[in-house]
């Protein structure tokens, strides 16, 4: 029988874990839109260093596990003198900003697909007609290619955000007292793993439903052409 | 009126890969000039008239819009590029462009499409733009449709709705690449009405075409190109009626 006194009791604990959840969300997927789009256009640029680049870095972060990742980060960088020498330690040594460089720097790679095949599904003529009529650079990025590929990255970004939400569980594992964290610490004093992470897993199931409404309600907001008269 | 050609394009080369498009074409269009350009698939038609503002960029040759020279450049590679973007730019506003596959801006209504350039690129005031752009849709006969979206509109509307986007920049010419091609039978007639009537305003006009008997009517000039070389120019009622050149003879009378 399961124990609902306990999971009343921790309830209110667990959700108040939600804001550092949050925030490791919203901080990483800010970080990682700006990553995602230096690399989604240098992936596709003139330059083999710039494509090779962008290659390798999508590559090591879709290629790993973020768990790895995130050890990586956090119990490997300091092993080397000149990182713990440089002006980035008093960032690197603290777990919740490992935490956010991991999870931005792995959204950021996958992002960056996104991103890319959004551009590439611009329709080339949709672009020539806008080169005919005088734009170019920025100004054809800003008014016709951004918007037509946000529109279309937009699915499969908003499966980006949801799998985000999921992966700042794996921050607890070095010691965030995020949704998955607080949880972890009840488990430890009640042993009683089934009611907490039912507790936990309700948490983010509600998170996640929320983001993906929102995510929709954007969707059918930006692509009123795409609704019947 | 001036002696300088509203277009010029002269010793146009085009090659894609191994493949010579264009060989050394000469044409040019003076103020009012309607010029239909006929040819075979293949014959290079389209790809001359998208050397003229540049969609392509010829090997060899030079374009003029109103006497300014568009300057160019190569590259390492070999290829050329536009020299100087900005001129490019303003030049390219100069010359409605009208596709094949209309290529209206799918996330943007009707309204919107035909401001855009006058609004960004022209830098022209949004409230004299919108009326000027509601009166051209009226023109086109498409103002019922102005807050629609491309995608709901048939094929000849968003024609129209093109041609009103071309007209927004006040373009010294107009440039029809196959404008009635990609559109169901019926709906053609709506379109070349259209174009019609901007022919008989004087307009300037380049127009890519396999509608041979609007081109005979519509013209005041016909260009016949082969194999990327111009084989006959002239009035449309030599060219129609008693061509010099063999192939345009045997073209014509298979088309008509």
């Amino acid at each position: 029988m399961l124990d609902f006194a306990l999971m009343a009791e921790a309830f209110p604990a667990i959700l108040a874990g939600t804001g550092t959840t949050l925030k490791l969300v919203a901080g990483a997927l800010l970080c990682g839109f700006f990553l995602a789009v230096p690399t989604a256009l240098a992936a596709d640029s003139r330059s083999r260093i710039l494509r090779g680049t962008a290659a390798g870095y999508v590559l090591f972060f879709r290629g790993t596990p973020l768990l790895v990742q995130i050890f990586l980060i956090y119990y490997g960088l300091g092993q080397f003198e000149a990182v713990r020498a440089s002006i980035f330690w008093p960032i690197l040594r603290e777990p919740w900003w490992c935490a956010l460089l991991a999870l931005s720097l792995n959204t950021g790679a996958y992002t960056g697909e996104i991103v890319r095949g959004g551009l590439q599904s611009v329709p080339a003529g949709q672009i020539e007609a806008a080169r005919a009529a005088g734009m170019s650079g920025l100004l054809l990025y800003r008014r016709i290619i951004a918007p037509i590929a946000l529109r279309q990255a937009l699915p499969a970004y908003s499966n980006e955000v949801v799998s985000m939400i999921k992966a700042t569980a794996l921050a607890s594992t070095i010691t965030i007292m995020e949704i998955t964290g607080i949880a972890r610490t009840f488990i430890s004093q009640t042993f009683k793993p089934i009611e907490i992470f039912l507790v936990a897993g309700a948490i983010y199931l509600v998170l996640n439903f929320f983001a993906a409404q929102l995510l929709r309600a954007l969707e059918r907001h930006l692509s009123p052409h795409r609704r019947p008269i | 009126m001036s002696q300088t050609p509203a277009l010029s394009l002269s010793g146009i080369v085009k090659r894609f890969g191994p493949l010579e498009v264009l060989r050394g074409v000469d044409l040019s269009a003076r103020h009012g000039d309607v010029v239909a350009i006929l040819g075979a698939s293949g014959s290079g038609k389209s790809t001359l008239l998208r050397c003229a503002n540049l969609l392509e960029v010829p090997e060899a040759g030079e374009i003029s819009v109103a006497g300014e020279v568009l300057r160019l450049k190569t590259r390492p590679d070999g290829s050329r590029v536009a020299a100087d973007r900005r001129q490019l730019d303003r030049v390219r506003t100069s010359l409605g462009m009208v596709f094949q596959q209309f290529n209206l801006w799918a996330h943007m209504t009707v309204l919107d499409n035909v401001v855009e350039a006058p609004v960004h690129v022209q830098k022209r005031n949004r409230a004299e733009c919108v009326a000027e752009a509601e009166a051209l849709l009226e023109k086109v006969g498409i103002a019922d449709k102005r807050h629609h979206y491309p995608a709901h509109l048939s094929g000849g509307q968003q024609q129209r709705a093109a041609i009103a986007r071309a007209l927004a920049m006040r373009p010294a010419a107009m440039l029809f690449d196959e404008p009635t091609s990609s559109l169901d039978p019926e709906l053609v007639g709506e379109v070349l009405r259209v174009i019609r009537t901007l022919a008989e305003e004087g307009r300037t006009m380049l127009l890519v075409t396999h509608e041979l008997g609007f081109a005979r009517e519509v013209a005041s000039r016909a260009v016949f190109l082969h194999r990327g070389a111009i084989e006959e120019d002239g009035p449309p009622a030599q060219v129609f009626g008693a061509p010099k050149s063999e192939r345009c003879r045997q073209f014509i009378a298979a088309q008509l």
